[in-house]
């Protein structure tokens, strides 16, 4: 599957007049109301509101999962809604990286294999394990947890495996919703600096949502969005 | 598609975590299989014991008296005969096809002690050798002596020189011949039987007519012919004779036999339907189960067709290896099937009857094929969000 073209000068990410909007039954939902932003490469984004502010709408388009109702999304120059639904998951696989809240390990696969699945996909199976040794260890994870499942890891542990399986095929740009939210506070001060590390050593753009103003000042910018509008950015 | 055995691996591992499930499943399909293949076996196994036991003789066609005929200006006979007139036009009818008239009957003989019944043919001595083999003995001359079937013999130590009393006068005839066993015919069946001469028959009975002629076609091709020629003659008015050829009846009958063993074979595929069902239970337990799984996989890049994939591989695996093992043990049931009902298992290793096996086969692999298939389109078509956020 190949993608168009993308730009790589400009921001890597621009909303233009975005919104969302679900029908239901009781009456038409407004998740997102007239978003434009943009961002440059190389960012350390928060984005913060208070609950079903309509966060996670906005980074399910910003991660190609969701695609607006009114105005366009670009990601590195192109509109997600010309992709093809192939087109959108390719660019997941190859220049996004996922990381949630949940974890959201695959429970079948241990540690190395859920690293290696993304690298899989993209490289067939002949698929580099030195690559994903090497990630796995740049997110501190000791060896000796390598062929843990993920019911066999602890929250802290499974987050640096979804790291380390966000950054295998080395994406430009690293979505995460609320990271640190199922982490007591010392581990999830240690998940943040592993991601200061990666947006200001090696150049990665990270879009990050929480709600705690401390995880947020690991972030150069914090855009504040409310009943579905952007009410400020700091 | 890259990592197509990635996705494979991803289905054998889900299978061994549900393995009881999947274990049930497959048992299913083995059970279905095995349906299929046996009754197909003993259908078949069944069809080939009854056409060996026929008399294949292909050739013949018989004729005999239209029940229900009054026999034209007599109003003294009750039942019904072949008059001479009858045979003489059957003869003209037949052209050069030779015409075997035949008196047949049964009753009540004694053989030393024992009195049992049995059927009697008269047959002119100078046909015998045309329409039947010799066993033991010699072949009827004029009218004294009886020549008797095989198993009649077999089963009251009969031989060449016994005595048996035939009818309530316990007339007194010996038998001169015994003749090779011949199977069932729809002509005649001399196994278990005593065959005379037309002479002794006719002043013995007092008899005035035939009750059937055989005739022996001089070509294959000569039968619809003389079939229609022979109703013609005879039945133009009033249906005097019923006339059938005994291929005709052999194809109806292996063609009766092999309806049965469909409908078997139906019956079999039922059980293969409730495994196909119980497939599609355990897929879409599988899909619904995994929604949150199937919503990751679909977040970090998997595309549908790969998704679709996996769940089809778990179908396909389901229905290979039941299939494979319920093809080894139809086998086993085929055999045991066709040993305990037929008692002869060399039907079994018949080419038609083994062939049951791999269509059974067939049959359980595309059955867990359609069972997995709406599975795995519903979990490729669902949405990564709404699967994301299941719980
Ligand atoms: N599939 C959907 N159908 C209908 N309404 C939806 C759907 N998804 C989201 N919404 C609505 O859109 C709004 C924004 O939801 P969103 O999940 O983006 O909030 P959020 O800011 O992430 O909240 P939280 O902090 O609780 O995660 C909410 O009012 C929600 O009810
Ligand atoms: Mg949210």
């Amino acid at each position: 599957m190949t993608l168009p073209i993308m730009t790589d000068t400009g921001p890597v990410m621009e909303f233009s007049g975005v919104s969302k909007i679900y029908p239901l039954a009781s009456g038409n939902v407004t998740a997102l109301l007239d978003i434009s932003l943009q961002v440059l490469p190389g960012e350390f984004i928060a984005i913060m509101g208070p609950s079903g502010s309509g966060k996670s709408t906005l980074l399910n388009m910003m991660g190609c999962l969701d695609v607006p109702s009114k105005g366009e999304v670009y990601i590195r120059g192109r509109s997600i809604r010309s992709l093809s639904d192939d087109q959108q998951t390719t660019l997941r696989r190859d220049e996004l990286g996922f990381i949630f809240q949940q974890f959201n390990l695959i429970p079948l696969l241990n540690a190395l294999e859920n690293v290696r699945y993304p690298l899989i996909l993209k490289n067939g199976m002949t698929a580099s394990r030195e690559r994903c040794q090497e990630v796995l260890a740049a997110v501190g994870l000791v060896p000796t947890l390598w062929y843990h499942r993920p019911t066999q890891l602890s929250g802290g542990q499974q987050q640096r495996v979804a790291i380390a399986r966000a950054l295998v095929n080395d994406p430009a740009i690293l979505l995460c919703d609320e990271p640190t939210g199922n982490l007591d506070t010392k581990t999830g001060q240690a998940i943040m600096a592993l991601l200061e590390q990666l947006c200001h050593d090696e150049g990665k753009t990270i879009i990050m949502v929480t709600h705690d103003p401390r995880t947020a000042e690991y972030a150069d910018r914090v855009i504040q969005i409310e009943d579905g509008r952007i009410r400020e950015e700091v | 598609m890259a990592g197509g055995s990635l996705f494979f691996s991803l289905a054998v591992r889900n299978l061994q975590m549900h393995w009881l499930r999947s274990l049930l499943a497959a048992i299913g399909i083995i059970i279905g299989v095995m349906a299929i293949s046996s009754m197909g076996i003993l259908g078949n196994a069944f069809s080939l014991s009854i056409t060996n036991s026929l008399s294949s003789v292909g050739d013949s066609i018989v004729v005999t008296p239209h029940v229900g005929y009054q026999g034209g200006m007599s109003s003294v006979s009750t039942s019904e005969r072949l008059s001479d007139r009858q045979i003489e036009l059957i003869r003209r009818a037949a052209t050069n096809s030779k015409v075997f008239p035949i008196y047949a009957g049964g009753d009540r003989i004694k053989v030393q002690r024992d009195t049992l019944y049995a059927s009697i043919y008269g047959i002119d001595p100078k046909d015998l050798p045309t329409l039947l083999e010799i066993q033991k003995g010699q072949y009827l001359r004029g009218a004294s002596g009886v020549m008797i079937g095989a198993k009649l013999a077999k089963d009251n130590n009969l031989t060449i020189g016994s005595r048996i009393l035939i009818g309530e006068i316990e007339s007194g005839v010996r038998v001169v011949g015994i003749l090779k066993e011949r199977g069932m015919g729809f002509d005649i069946n001399p196994d278990n039987a005593i065959v005379t001469s037309d002479l002794w028959y006719r002043d013995f009975y007092e008899t005035r007519g035939h009750d059937q002629a055989i005739i022996k076609a001089a070509d294959i091709k000569d039968i619809e012919q003389i079939k229609s020629s022979i109703e013609k003659q005879l039945n133009k008015r009033e249906t005097e004779v019923d006339v059938y050829d005994t291929r005709m009846i052999l194809n109806s009958i292996t063609e009766t036999f092999g309806q049965i063993t469909l409908f078997t074979m139906a019956i079999g595929g039922i059980s293969l339907i409730v495994a196909g069902v119980s497939i599609f239970n355990v897929m879409m337990m599988s899909v619904m189960e995994r929604y949150k799984e199937i919503g990751i996989l679909r977040s970090i890049g998997t595309k549908r067709a790969e998704v679709r994939s996996m769940f089809i591989y778990e179908a396909l695996i389901l229905g290979l290896s039941g299939s494979a093992v319920g093809g080894i043990f139809s086998f086993a049931a085929g055999y045991l099937v066709v040993a305990v009902l037929m008692k002869d298992v060399s039907y079994l290793y018949n080419p038609a009857s083994l062939i049951q096996i791999p269509y059974g086969m067939a049959f359980g692999i595309v059955t867990s094929m359609l069972s997995g298939l709406y599975p795995a389109w519903k979990a490729s078509s669902l949405n990564p969000i709404d699967a994301l956020r299941h719980e």
